[in-house]
């Protein structure tokens, strides 16, 4: 690789602009999504900016379980995103449609309608392993621009601290049942 | 000034040499005082370097016909203008010849902004169109204040010539002139709270909605470009008149930078105002600033 490709793939991974967008999500990992981007998380450290067109954006973020009316808007959008590009699919919904599965409105999972490079586990992922699986997906990007490597979904590990014992399910004495109570 | 020396002022200092890390420089300086601001850390230095690197190696979408021919062409004008008036600037004392005068600077700092509405309007996104109009507006409102500002300090000195109007002693005319600047920067750089020509995730990205790839990196450009001249004009009219060019280099740069924070600060304190109450505000409040300045112009020009 000369200079000037080396420096491209640098800045391509420095340098992830995001397009969010929800395909019937309950919400909650879009909120994880703009969390990630707030004082305690601080994803700009890595360059990543939201950014309000499509054809700004490296990187298409999904959330939620591809509805029937999300199914056309999202291969809009993915065409809209100019190349090189990646996608990240946020949740375990776009992954698997979850909670939602078999439900007469959704036509999911994601990867049947647009290649997806980064699946991002958890109902809802923690906001650090949203920016764990966006600079996964810059790395992606990078190379597959640099290298032309075919499309070879990731998933990432879950983040997050373990169970901690404050709730109800790993406390030993607490009331496992409704007959157990007086 | 012969023409090596137009050459140097253009492509060395304050010209492209100079001006286009400026502009990666306060564009990251804007990011970062945002970022400070709300508790964060922000930015890395070279992220604007990386960002404009990585849009050359986009692709576009595809163009076609006059619209698409266009749609190229404009970004490219905005740089080139930027660049010219960035190299207009009368930062180091020159020595006769052709020395630029305010007319061109002003043409100059004003084709970025008109690049933007035709940008808008020939995208044919319904965003762009938005923007556009807004941005339009906007111009109209500001301008006048920004065009009268300048034209009083000018008419006090009886010159166009920016050479002399670099030169100008500290009065209390000028200061008024350099404040009515200062109130029309934010909307001229569209930054908080005159933000909303490009009112991100409001309209999509307004007149750059469709922009991509090495299109949006020009875009970019010219609006770091925008940044430095702009400081920069306030700086060379505030700096005092030094012989010495690297001491009048040196306060040029600190008093833009100087500038650029304060405006950056302001935007990060700011929310972004709807155009009935920008517009409100340019017409109502800073008319003030204008009429004051245009009486004492024409005062000192009876008593000289
Ligand atoms: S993964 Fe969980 S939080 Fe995210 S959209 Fe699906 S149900 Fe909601």
């Amino acid at each position: 690789m000369n200079l000037w490709n080396r420096l491209m793939c640098y800045s391509r991974r420095r340098s992830p602009w995001l397009f969010h967008m929800n395909g019937g999500s309950c919400n909650g990992c879009d909120i994880e999504l703009i969390a990630s981007l707030t004082p305690r998380y601080d994803a700009e450290q890595l360059g990543v900016r939201l950014e309000g067109s499509p054809r700004h954006a490296d990187i298409l973020c999904i959330t939620g379980p591809v509805t029937h009316n999300a199914v056309n808007a999202i291969k809009t959008v993915y065409g809209q995103v100019c190349g090189p590009k990646a996608v990240v699919a946020i949740g375990s919904c776009p992954a698997t449609t979850n909670v939602f599965i078999d439900s007469r409105t959704l036509d999911g999972p994601l990867n049947r309608h647009i290649p997806v490079d980064v699946f991002v586990p958890g109902c809802p992922p923690r906001p650090d392993a949203i920016i764990l699986g966006v600079a996964k997906a810059a790395e992606i990007l990078a190379e597959r621009a640099a290298k032309k490597i075919p499309i070879d979904p990731v998933v990432m590990p879950l983040v997050g601290p373990p169970c901690n014992g404050a709730c109800a399910c790993s406390t030993p004495n607490a009331p496992k049942s409704t007959e157990e109570q007086p | 000034m012969n023409l090596t020396t137009a050459l140097a002022r253009f492509l060395i200092f304050p010209g492209l040499l100079f001006a286009v890390p400026a502009a990666w420089f306060f564009l990251w300086v804007e990011r970062k005082a945002v970022a400070l601001m709300q508790g964060r850390i922000g930015p890395p230095f070279m992220q604007p370097f990386y960002d404009f690197i990585k849009l050359l190696g986009k692709d576009t979408p595809p163009r076609s016909g006059v619209g698409g021919l266009l749609m190229k062409l404009w970004p490219l004008i905005a740089v080139s203008a930027a660049a010219g008036a960035v190299g207009l600037l009368p930062v180091l004392p020159s020595s006769g010849g052709f020395e630029g005068d305010l007319i061109l600077l002003l043409a100059l700092l004003e084709l970025p902004s008109m690049c933007i509405i035709a940008a808008g309007f020939s995208s044919g996104s319904i965003f762009g169109e938005i923007g556009s109009a807004r941005e339009a507006a906007l111009s109209v409102s500001y301008n006048v204040v920004f065009l009268l500002a300048i034209v009083s300090i000018a008419a006090s000195q009886h010159t166009f010539r920016l050479e002399a109007l670099a030169k100008l002693p500290a009065s209390p005319m000028l200061w008024l002139g350099v404040v009515a600047i200062l109130v029309c920067l934010p909307a001229k750089l569209h930054i908080n709270p005159f933000s909303l020509p490009n009112a991100e995730q409001e309209i999509y990205s307004g007149p750059m909605t469709e922009y991509a790839g090495p299109e949006l990196a020009m875009w970019e450009l010219s609006h770091g470009l925008e940044w430095v001249a702009a400081t920069g004009l306030v700086a060379t009219l505030a700096a005092p008149h030094l012989t010495l060019w690297w001491l009048a280099a040196l306060v040029f740069v600190a008093l833009s930078f100087a500038v650029v924070l304060l405006l950056s600060v302001i935007a990060a304190a700011t929310a972004r105002l709807a155009i009935d109450t920008t517009v409100r505000f340019y017409w109502q409040c800073t008319l003030i600033f204008a009429v004051l300045a245009i009486s004492s112009a024409l005062f000192m020009r009876f008593r000289s």
